[in-house]
């Protein structure tokens, strides 16, 4: 798989066994902790974006069931079973005082955990989150796109994805996408990406939280985001100029520096 | 051997045109280029031509359904089923099939084709599909639990079929509360289940497990020859010896009065610019989940535009090859004998009339086949043993075979 990171970057993998599960966690960085949730796409190895915020928090990427080098779960139905195995590896992993950083269906994923545990996280950040449906239009239906087109619609800027992925990417690389889009239709196939109950759950969260989105994202509509704040009791929005749905690819350090300074 | 008619019901006055400046006929092709008054027309055209079917001597009308696209007509296969049980007195009613995982109740299936085989006097035989992937798209239902979806409304339509109710249903899919349904098939003890399919092996161990017989669609005599290797195997490992009754064979065959008329008319077969479903977006027709993870590395090269779709051969080559079949009797009944001698069907559907081929002559198609073609075939059948399920008297299923003797364990 391509990644951004440089190669001598300062972050150990290794397996963790939850809910029957082999999951694959990435770490790296000091501080309190951060657990990051990726993208439907998959998780892009040791990115930028998480070299950077490692400087201020100790960051803890769990891969989803079902995605990258985690074991998929054929019991699995919904993206509330995601946030309860991850809920189960911050036990297991012996993480106090968390935050979480959803990434697109990620923070679809740590919407449902704040929900489910609203006492439990110190901050939220979430960036273009699926899991709320807009009023108007509908979060990108990736079942009607190929893969290398749905990765594109994520992007502001299409010279990127030939930096990212290579402008013809590997077939191992297609294949995880194809993977994980799979994955993603056994757990939010119908309502596609949203969760109708969500936003009437998240009255009860405690953590301040802060709603990031790309001002040009074609996944999620940009109303979303009003949503979210919304449905969160403490929530403000950063909208990222010149930027896509996948705004820590895009847009790594800025996004990092917003993070960071949230979480301080 | 059982001789049916078929055809896809093609919605032949779409606006060829749009199709090609859409880039696709299937799925997003807007239905603002269906004309209702031109389906009006040719769904009562279709029944014409059935009832025809029957007076000119067929066996079996074969029947599908599909969605979203101009290719097949059919949106619901048991609306014509149901039609056919009142309207024909002495046809086997053979949809081919209901696509099971686009039910979001099976026990209501199970009611429609007990009605179906009432009425029609127990005529009908009930094929079983999985859909293609693009009608998961177009219905709404999940590509990634296909095949358990049809594993399990499978056994659940057998299971109200034979097993007086109450029962309660509480699968992984299909959650029933009281399945009693006041409509049971008259055939005993269920009418005989026919899998149709393409390609895709799991279904062709999974029919041959189940002592159904395999329907190959249009595939190549080569292709079918590998088909029946697989289903072989795996009918000999479950404890019976596999022949014709396990065998249909759906084949393009276009007959008329002379031999340039019926050429003419069968290179319809390939009406949709070339193909006969029409052209779609690969991860249309192979939604993520939908298809077998062993095809998924040379799948995602073709969804990517690296590799190209496979297309149909040219006309030529498929005449060639003998997967379309065209001419006068005489000359079609002389290659549907290597066709009988090679792939050995006991059941075999003549996919007569497709694209912008006109009633009329779809009508003389089906008197040649009826009366010219098919009694010769006929007579190939019993001089090379081709039984047809009925005439083999096999049971209608595994469960109800008495012969079993399966392969010893190996040690």
């Amino acid at each position: 798989m391509t990644t951004t990171a440089p190669a001598n970057a300062a972050h150990t993998e290794d397996f963790i066994e939850v809910a029957g599960l082999k999951l694959h966690v990435l770490r790296g960085g000091n501080g309190k902790p951060a657990l990051v949730l990726h993208h439907d796409l998959g998780n892009t190895g040791w990115t930028e974006f998480y070299q950077a915020l490692a400087g201020s928090s100790a960051i803890v990427v769990p891969e989803h069931p079902g995605y990258g080098q985690s074991e998929r779960p054929q019991w699995m139905r919904s993206v509330r079973d995601i946030a309860a195995v991850h809920q189960w590896a911050i036990q297991a992993l012996g993480l106090k005082d968390v935050a979480l950083v959803g990434l697109g269906f990620g923070g679809w994923i740590a919407a449902e955990m704040a929900s489910l545990a609203p006492a439990d996280f110190r901050r939220l950040v979430l960036v273009g989150a699926m899991g709320i449906q807009p009023r108007e239009g509908e979060i990108l239906d990736q079942a009607l796109y190929n893969h290398i087109a749905y990765v594109r619609a994520g992007l502001h800027d299409q010279a990127l994805f030939d930096t990212l992925f290579g402008a013809d990417p590997e077939t191992d690389q297609l294949e995880a996408w194809e993977i994980h889009r799979d994955m993603t239709f056994r757990i939010a196939w119908k309502p596609y990406m949203f969760n109708p109950t969500l936003p009437h759950l998240l009255g009860g969260v405690q953590a301040p939280a802060l709603l990031v989105w790309g001002d040009d994202d074609q996944i999620v509509p940009r109303e979303c985001a009003d949503l979210y704040a919304q449905a969160l009791p403490n929530a403000r929005i950063e909208l990222v100029r010149d930027c896509g749905h996948l705004v820590d690819l895009e847009k790594p350090r800025e996004l990092a520096k917003l993070v960071s300074e949230f979480l301080a | 051997m059982h001789l049916m008619y078929f055809t896809e019901q093609p919605m032949s006055t779409y606006s060829e045109d749009a199709g090609r400046e859409f880039g696709a006929t299937a799925l997003m092709f807007s239905n603002r280029h269906f004309n209702s008054e031109d389906g009006s027309r040719l769904y009562n055209e279709r029944i014409e031509e059935y009832q025809y079917a029957e007076e000119m001597g067929v066996d079996g009308i074969m029947l599908n359904e599909h969605h979203n696209a101009p290719f097949c007509m059919q949106a619901k296969t048991n609306i014509f089923c149901s039609i056919l049980a009142a309207v024909t007195k002495r046809v086997k009613i053979v949809p081919l099939g209901n696509p099971l995982p686009l039910a979001e109740n099976p026990v209501r299936l199970a009611e429609e084709l007990a009605m179906i085989d009432m009425i029609s006097k127990g005529r009908l035989v009930s094929g079983f599909v999985r859909g293609g992937g693009q009608e998961q798209l177009a219905t709404g239902v999940n590509p990634a639990y296909n095949r358990e979806r049809f594993e399990e409304a499978h056994d659940l339509i057998v299971k109200a079929w034979t097993t007086p109710g109450p029962f309660r249903w509480e699968g992984n899919h299909y959650h029933n509360r009281v399945v009693n349904p006041w409509a049971v098939p008259l055939q005993r003890p269920h009418p005989r289940i026919w899998i149709p399919g393409v390609i895709s092996k799991e279904t062709v161990i999974w029919a041959a497990e189940h002592r159904y017989p395999y329907v190959c669609l249009n595939t190549t005599v080569e292709g079918t020859q590998k088909i029946w290797a697989l289903y072989d195997d795996a009918a000999r490992r479950v404890g019976y010896q596999p022949g014709p009754e396990n065998r249909g064979y759906l084949l393009r065959v276009h007959v008329a009065d002379s031999h340039e008329k019926a050429e003419r008319n069968a290179r319809e077969f390939l009406w949709m610019s070339g193909e006969f479903t029409g052209l779609a977006h690969p991860v249309w027709s192979n939604p993520a989940g939908y298809g077998s993870p062993n095809n998924r590395r040379a799948f995602v090269e073709v969804a990517a535009g690296r590799k190209l779709n496979p297309r149909a051969a040219p006309y030529e080559v498929q005449r060639q090859n003998l997967s379309i079949i065209a001419g006068t009797p005489d000359e079609v009944i002389k290659d549907l004998r290597v066709i009988m001698e090679a792939t050995r069907p006991g059941i075999f559907a003549f996919w007569g009339n497709d694209g912008h081929v006109s009633h009329e002559d779809s009508m003389s198609c089906i008197r040649l086949i009826g009366q010219e073609v098919m009694p010769a075939v006929r007579e190939i059948g019993k001089e090379l043993g081709l039984n047809s399920p009925w005439e083999a008297d096999a049971p209608v299923s595994i469960a109800y075979s008495n012969d079993l003797q399966p392969m010893a364990a190996a040690d």
